[in-house]
């Protein structure tokens, strides 16, 4: 075993022991009292914020009431109704931002119900008793592809499989579940959830997964709308924003996304190299998931460089004071500006009415690992019509071309959450649903 | 600082905070905790006859409703009386009595209705120097079955009959516990009052299924699969108990009699508004049963406080004061007019008086996109629901209408004069106002 202070990047600074402890659940499930205490705290309040709040609109005053009165099934049924990945949105929604923070009981003590892990409750129990909740429909003998098993993807396939339709995911990773598989820090998705969840929902039945297999190769847009009934795409952001500063191929420099996928299929922690000295450029939630996660490995100092100030950063405050609370520094207003052996020079930014512009002064910071976390981008359009730099989508997710819809990252709007995509999914699959069989 | 000492019918204490007779008063050891904790009176476990005590259950004596966080709201127990012997129990209570010779002791007594049996246990209880008896008749669980308890606290007769003895045969003040297990809480209390009773007080425990056992199928608490009925008591019982004070307090036959209030008192508010009613003192049990001793010292310095900041130098200045305030039905003012009012700065926006009044009232609160909720004073009858379902003090008051003013629901204008139903067009026995 190396150290902290072992120089350069270099896997196995800290012992089996502390990265087991370091990984570990970043909200550790609710204890039997403490479900009551936290479901006896909910006011069920009328029309409720949280509810409105939420991007699956999950009726969150019934689960809690339902928890309360002793039916967590009952509740994680409600909750699976409307969003068939609540158990991972339990672990990874930025509730701070959505239900919690529109709580009344935030307003009135500044101490939300905790509604996202009341959630994980419900959904952990139902997942941990019973089987699949859901039948499906009697066969409607129509067929829709999937393109993407992300959020969005299963989210569809699951809403269009229990509505009688037989679903074809494509999916060109190894794995289904996307960004909750290879995207998010380990300690939000503990024990494999994220293909736990996958395989349970794929219980319902009617979706056939075809993994390594991805738009361009050899699969067309034009080949799906051909061989199935409706296509769905949701195959997010695969490319990564270069950093647009000198040395931006540098070999200390990384994608931060490929930094996570590689540390959530590690089989041992303890094999993924991190650098002594990392900074992290970018001020989102991936920016935060690799800065800690490098901060949990073993790195001695980690910084997120973000270009603009903290009222503009994409990662929530919460996401914030936990980087910070884990030793990270964050720093505000510098944008890279030279990698060099060892170190990166960061130039100051200031606004200048008219946009973001360096100042001139710049200030050197070690670093032996570089992560680029300034945003992914689309890598195919499919010939489809672009807007915003993301496949165009009005309504449900109806790209321009008459039976092709599209949901998740890829599609226009959205915040790029895991909930707004599983909300897209289903919204998609309802609309699909309807063109392909009317209201009937 | 007010003078919290009490003389209940000559029975000096402290302060007014006794423990009601319940598991709590059962043995000296609790009873020297709880005068230690700074309770100003004991009413012992109740005692029966000599000879072998009685026996109780050995499964669950309680059952209990819990509110949110398991806030116990109301306890039911079908513990019996004493089931230590009565030489123990009368040993303790004259050592006890001896070494605090300050606090009010009571013997509580349930004894078969023959007149030996009292006068038995009378000459008895004289000798540990108590400063009083209370008789049990309310009880409602087991010992009634075997015509003790509420069965005798159920026939006024009885209640009368037995007081008679008890003054012929005791010298000291004799208190008359009464049962909530009947229609008319009056009858016994005058029945009482007839038999020479120094005071009444009130209420024992209320007939009580507290739950049932989905499993089991059986009323809980639960022995080897069946449940009874038992007594319950609790900050539910409160206003049940409350009224029935306040009954006996405005009834004529019985005005002025000493009460000692127990029923859900838990606070010193919840223990201010029974001696307003018109209690001398009052006597605590089930939240010493939550809390343990200790609270008498919250309802010490709060009684204190309240009474310093009203003025009142002693308890005797308030006790009573709100009896002239009951009244009946018949005789509120219906010129009163109030409106809800929603004071949008304490406002969270949860909208439960929204879905009260919509769904389940006058529909008289306005919801905006915004989530802001105001009162439609065109339809508001002022009941106070939303008042109640608030989660926020205060957030939510009746204000009332100014005489002259137009009540915009009836279109009326609001009158200064009284006016009740008796007089009232719609009353076909209204009596022509002069």
């Amino acid at each position: 075993m190396t150290s902290v202070t072992a120089p350069g990047i270099t896997a196995g600074r800290l012992s089996a022991d502390a990265l087991a402890e370091a990984f570990g659940d970043l909200h550790a499930p609710l204890d039997p009292h403490e479900v009551r205490v936290a479901a006896d705290r909910c006011y069920f309040c009328y029309d409720a914020p949280c509810v409105t709040a939420c991007p699956t609109d999950i009726d969150i005053p019934l689960f809690i009431r339902q928890i309360a009165t002793g039916t967590p099934e009952a509740a994680a049924r409600t909750i699976f109704e409307q969003n068939i990945l609540g158990g991972m949105c339990a672990r990874v929604c930025p509730t701070e931002d959505l239900c919690e923070g529109a709580c009344v009981r935030e307003l009135a003590e500044g101490k939300p119900v905790e509604i996202g892990r009341l959630q994980r409750h419900a959904t952990d129990t139902l997942m941990a008793r019973q089987g699949h909740p859901f039948t499906r429909a009697p066969a409607t003998g129509k067929r829709i592809a999937v393109v993407g098993a992300g959020p969005a993807g299963l989210s569809c396939a699951h809403r269009l499989a229990m509505l009688g339709h037989d679903v074809t995911i494509h999916e060109a990773r190894p794995k289904p579940g996307g960004l909750n598989e290879y995207g998010i820090a380990a300690y939000k998705s503990t024990d494999d959830f994220a293909a736990r969840e996958a395989a349970w929902l794929m219980q319902i039945g009617g979706i056939a997964i075809q993994t390594g297999s991805a738009l361009g190769d050899g699969l067309t847009v034009d080949g799906l709308v051909a061989d199935f009934d409706a296509v769905f795409l949701a195959v997010g952001l695969g490319g990564v924003n270069a950093l647009g500063a000198a040395g931006d191929d540098h070999a200390s420099v990384n994608d931060a996304v490929n930094f996570i996928a590689d540390l959530r299929q590690a089989g041992d922690l303890a094999d993924i190299a991190v650098g002594r000295h990392v900074v992290v450029i970018g001020g989102g939630m991936t920016a935060v998931d690799a800065a800690v996660q490098s901060k949990l490995l073993g790195a001695e100092s980690v910084t997120i460089a973000y270009r603009r100030d903290r009222d503009r950063m994409g990662a929530s405050r919460y996401e914030q004071d936990l980087a910070a609370s884990h030793g990270v520094r964050i720093m505000f207003n510098v944008q890279p500006h030279a990698i060099h052996d060892g170190e990166i020079e960061l130039e100051y930014t200031a606004d200048t009415g008219t946009g973001l512009s360096g100042t001139g002064e710049t200030i050197r910071l070690s670093a032996d690992q570089v992560f680029r976390a300034i945003g992914q981008t689309l890598t195919t359009d499919g010939g489809l019509t672009i807007a915003d730099r993301k496949i165009a989508v009005t309504g449900a997710g109806r790209t321009t071309r008459t039976g092709v819809w599209a949901g998740g990252d890829c599609a226009q709007g959205g915040d790029d959450l895991t909930v707004t995509a599983v909300a897209q999914g289903r919204d998609a699959a309802m609309d699909i649903h309807a063109a392909l069989v009317g209201d009937a | 600082m007010a003078d919290l000492t009490t003389d209940f019918v000559g029975i000096k204490s402290p302060n007014p905070f006794w423990l009601a007779s319940a598991p709590p008063t059962d043995k000296e050891y609790n009873v020297r905790r709880a005068f230690d904790a700074g309770w100003g009176g004991v009413v012992w476990k109740t005692l029966g006859a000599e000879g072998p005590p009685v026996v109780n259950v050995n499964g669950p004596r309680y059952g209990v409703i819990h509110g949110a966080d398991r806030r116990v709201l109301g306890i039911n127990n079908i513990e019996l009386i004493t089931d230590r012997p009565l030489e123990v129990n009368l040993e303790e209570m004259a050592r006890v009595k001896a070494d605090y010779p300050d606090r009010a002791l009571i013997a509580s007594i349930m004894v078969p209705c023959e007149e030996q049996a009292w006068r038995d246990i009378l000459s008895r209880v004289q000798e540990t120097n108590a400063d009083g008896i209370e008789l049990n008749f309310g009880c409602p669980h087991g010992m009634a079955e075997r015509g003790m308890g509420s069965a005798v606290g159920q026939v006024p007769e009885y209640i009368e009959m037995v007081v008679r003895w008890c003054k012929a045969y005791y010298d000291r003040p004799v208190i008359v516990k009464l049962t909530p297990n009947i229609t008319d809480i009056r009858k016994p209390a005058q029945a009482a009052k007839n038999g020479g009773a120094d005071a009444v007080s009130l209420i024992n425990t209320i007939n009580s299924i507290t739950s049932v056992d989905l499993d089991m199928m059986a009323p809980q608490p639960t022995i080897d699969g069946k449940g009874t009925h038992g007594g319950y008591c609790g900050p539910a019982v409160k206003p049940i108990a409350m009224n029935m004070v306040a009954e006996i307090a405005r009834d004529p036959a019985t005005y002025g009699m000493p009460i000692s209030g127990i029923g859900g008192i838990g606070t010193w508010r919840d223990a201010a508004e029974f001696m307003a009613l018109g209690c001398g003192n009052v006597q605590v049990c089930t939240a010493a049963m939550t809390y343990g001793f200790k609270i008498v010292a919250e309802m010490k310095s709060g009684l204190s406080q309240w009474m310093d900041e009203k003025g009142y130098a002693s308890t005797a200045d308030f006790v009573g004061m709100a009896v002239p305030n009951v009244t009946d039905w018949q005789y509120l003012n219906l010129n009163y007019v109030a409106k809800a009012q929603i004071d949008q700065d304490k406002c969270i926006s949860c909208g439960r008086c929204y879905a009260a009044c919509e769904d389940t009232s006058h529909q008289a609160i306005a919801m905006s996109p915004d989530r802001t909720f105001s009162v439609i004073d065109e339809e508001c009858v002022a009941c106070n629901l939303c008042v109640d379902v608030c989660p926020v003090d205060d957030c939510i008051t009746m204000i009332a209408m100014t005489p002259g003013s137009i009540d915009p629901r009836t279109g009326k204008e609001v009158l200064k004069e009284y006016a009740n139903w008796t007089t009232h067009p719609n009353n076909p026995g209204a009596v022509a106002a002069e």
